[in-house]
């Protein structure tokens, strides 16, 4: 075996690093080490003139093991293993010290930080001149891709994978797809209607012959890994025949039962067989079954005897199926806050206390009162109080900006300017219109003749002390920037709801094996440089359910993973990590403990030699198999006891 | 001077490690004292590893892992709950103080709770003193 010559790299990270450890005592420490043959420190090493530093050395020098002591591998391992690679060594003889999350940002500054830095880097040394070059596989994959949920963002990311001409299916749990968008009136910061720029959309993805639509149907179970998922969708009754129904909805006009209808937020009925709204795709309803008198009586049927199609199938059962994909787009969207877990708001209680989500509906064409904004008795409103960051930036509730209230407040402002004469307060805490074109339309409706107050809501009530406030609700609000408290009587209060994770966000999370992050949102594999890849490789995020999103966004993000799906299916295969396990045939003894223990069934039993065999295309690395073996006749690459043993005592030396 | 603990943290890939590098990004700051190893899963951890430090002379050894429920390889932690059960009466017989040897689940986005739970060990084996298995080795290699 060739002569182990090891070249280390300390990085300044500018002054992240070199500001606190002295990176030029760690290299000389680090040239005192066995095997190292140079130690170097330099400002940016994940630079370019870096990256040429560590190659020239490799070429010159003959350095044939790396250890780069700066950033953490999360961040730049698979860079500076790119870097070998180029050089033409294999990339698994490299380690990498984390001296700058896990050091010399952790801890307070003193001389212990360089200690501490020298003992991380000794210990990747010692490490590394054990490392053994480890052969990477290329995987094939399937090409086809899954999206999770048909709102805005995974509509944008199907169309642009299936514009390439690659299979996408679309899984969507409610009758329609269209998302929260559809339930939107108007869009900031351009007020054109969402329905004009959504619905052509949504046919679209409809009409696309590479586009699958999966309505009213969930993902249960997923299987494989990256570029091969095998995805098991449940597809839950319609009990309409999809084949046969034409969409003439006379069974929904003669439906005699109703139903509070979600899709206008509650504010307004739907019959019990029915589409959430009148553009839905697919235009083929559904029977809510726990409003639907032949499921919960047995009689009824008014809409099979009204049906020329013979669509109507009260025995249809759900279907469970299995999709073969590469790549999986969560889209999953968000829910909005519960307004009444703020009590002193008066929400439900007040009837004229609104959510922003029933106010887009109020103020919609297609909402209960075709677009009329009207109070509970049918009058116009001659006061209007807007509430906003209510459950957002709150440390009561959430903690995080929801980013779009500002924006849909000021809409709301033009809006109802716009069909009333009603005066306009917004109670805002601070304005933040940070978009493109945004500041602009602030500027717009301020001018609009709407009154600011800086302050944050106490309370709502309807306890009149004055003539003025009788029959009013009156909105308790101190004026920060006139340092007084002030009652402002209305006619209708709009409160702008906090953007929060969906409910089973957890629950999604866990099936998905992706994380989440403090806040709830599903958790990006990187803030700044990777936020649409998760921790599960070929698991993407996109819209709001990585974090509070405007359309703009949410369609940029879709796009972006669009992007890196469709990156992966034009190679056709993916190069698999190559820290598997792998099995020592002699000295296993055929106990088969690690056949249990194996969460991909990756291990089997070969009756023939009666010796455990493992399938490396299924072995995902996660080393349970070698930590149990008794005896020692699993090897984890890469992370191996020979490798774990030579870093413990390089981190205790 | 004050008794500086050694402490081997062996971290798993997904959840903890990227929590513990979350609590540098949020630069917050905890004892110096852990010495990070990283792992691709809790459920990989051999407990020889785990004596192995002790016997190198490690003061204490930290394991953490995901949240139960959220194991990157779906139940891997819930392997490392029953190994360390059986590691820590086998501690026991060998006279090595059960709390030189802690699990604890810290999340990707728990960079908070991954300082805090350095700070509680590095404090635990303060009190608890240096290990007399580390003290035994490194008197024999000397």
């Amino acid at each position: 075996m060739e002569k182990v010559k090891i070249g280390v790299y300390v990085c300044h990270c500018g002054t992240n690093i070199a500001g606190t450890v002295d990176v030029e005592e760690v290299a000389k420490y680090a040239e005192t080490l066995p095997y190292v043959v140079v130690a170097r420190h330099y400002p940016y090493t994940c630079s370019d003139p870096g990256q040429e530093l560590i190659k020239k050395d490799i070429k010159e020098l003959g350095v044939n093991r790396i250890v780069v002591a700066s950033c953490s591998p999360r961040l730049h391992e698979k860079t500076f293993q790119g870097v070998l690679r180029e050089a033409g060594l294999n990339p698994y003889l490299f380690q990498m010290a984390n001296i700058r999350e896990q050091c010399s940002w952790l801890h307070e500054p003193g001389p212990e930080l360089t200690e501490k830095a020298k003992r991380m880097v000794g210990a990747a040394v010692n490490r590394v001149a054990r490392h053994v070059p480890l052969e990477i596989r290329a995987v094939p994959i399937f090409p086809a891709t899954l999206v999770v949920g048909g709102g805005i963002a995974g509509m944008q990311a199907a169309l642009e994978i299936a514009n390439s001409n690659h299979m996408v299916y679309i899984v969507e749990r409610e009758p329609s797809i269209g998302g929260h968008m559809a339930q939107f009136d108007k869009t900031f910061p351009t007020l054109d209607c969402a329905a004009c720029i959504l619905t052509p959309r949504m046919t679209e993805v409809s009409r696309h012959p590479f586009i699958r639509i999966l309505t009213y149907s969930e993902v249960v179970a997923i299987s494989g890994y990256v570029g091969n998922f095998k995805v098991k969708i449940r597809r839950k009754p319609r009990y309409v025949d999809e084949g046969k129904c034409i969409g003439c909805l006379v069974c929904q006009e003669k439906c005699p039962w109703t139903a509070l209808s979600e899709f206008n937020a509650g504010t307004g009925k739907r019959k019990a067989i029915y589409t959430p709204f009148a553009q839905a795709v697919p235009n083929i309803p559904v029977i809510d079954t726990e409003h639907c008198a032949y499921f919960l009586k047995g009689k009824c049927r008014a809409c099979e005897k009204f049906c020329d199609a013979n669509a109507i199938n009260f025995e249809q059962s759900e279907l469970v199926f299995e999709l073969e994909v590469g790549n999986i787009i969560m889209a999953t969207g968000f829910d909005t806050f519960e307004a009444s877990s703020v009590p002193q708001y008066g929400y439900g209680r007040y009837p004229n206390v609104f959510t922003s989500i029933e106010f887009e509906r109020l103020c919609s064409p297609t909402g209960p009162t075709e677009g009329h904004i009207i109070l509970a008795d049918g009058r116009q409103p001659e006061s209007v109080a807007i509430v906003h960051c209510v459950g957002s930036r709150d440390k009561n509730y959430n903690e995080y900006c929801s980013r779009v209230c500002c924006m849909h407040a000021l809409k709301y402002s033009h809006l109802i300017k716009e069909k009333t004469n009603a005066e306009i307060y917004q109670m805002y805490i601070d304005m933040r219109c940070f978009g493109k074109g945004y500041e602009e339309f602030y500027n717009r409706i301020s001018n609009e003749g709407v009154n600011f107050i800086r302050g944050k809501v106490a309370k709502v009530t309807d306890e009149a002390i004055a003539e003025e406030e009788k029959g009013k609700l009156i909105v308790l609000v101190e004026d920060t920037l006139l340092g007084t408290m002030l009652r402002v009587p209305v006619d209708m209060v709009i409160l702008c709801i906090a953007l929060e994770p969906r409910k089973d966000a957890n629950e999604v999370a866990q099936l998905f094996h992706i994380g989440r992050s403090a806040d709830g949102f599903f958790l990006e594999r990187h803030p700044k440089l990777d936020p649409v890849a998760t921790m599960s490789e070929g698991i993407l995020i996109a819209g709001c359910c990585q974090g509070p999103k405007d359309i703009p966004d949410s369609v940029a993000q879709a796009s972006a993973a669009a992007a890196r799906a469709l990156a992966m299916i034009a190679r056709g295969k993916i190069e698999v990590a190559a820290v598997t396990a792998s099995i020592d045939e002699t000295k296993c003894s055929g106990c088969r403990i690690c056949n249990l223990l194996c969460p991909y069934d990756a291990i089997f039993f070969d009756e023939e030699t009666k010796v455990s065999r493992i399938n490396e295309v299924l072995c995902q690395g996660c080393g349970v198999c070698a930590a149990a073996c008794p005896s020692g006749a699993i090897t984890h690459n890469y992370f191996t006891a020979d490798e774990i043993e030579a870093e413990i005592e390089g981190v205790l030396a | 001077m004050s008794f500086e603990p050694k402490i081997v943290g062996f971290l798993c890939n997904w959840c903890s490690y990227a929590g513990a590098d979350l609590a540098g990004i949020s630069r917050l700051k905890c004892a110096p004292n852990v010495h990070i190893i990283r792992m691709m899963c809790s459920g990989g951890i051999s407990p020889f590893f785990i004596l192995k430090a002790l016997e190198a002379g490690a003061d204490g050894v930290l394991i953490c892992g995901c949240n139960l429920g959220d194991c990157h390889y779906r139940e891997g932690n819930y392997k490392t709950i029953r190994r360390m059960t059986l590691l820590k009466k086998v501690l026991g017989q060998l006279g090595i103080e059960q709390e030189r040897v802690q699990l604890h689940w810290v999340c990707a986005s728990c960079g908070d709770e991954f300082v805090d739970v350095v700070n509680r060990m590095t404090a635990d084996i303060k009190e608890l003193g240096p290990s007399r298995l580390g003290v035994k080795s490194r008197d024999l290699t000397r």
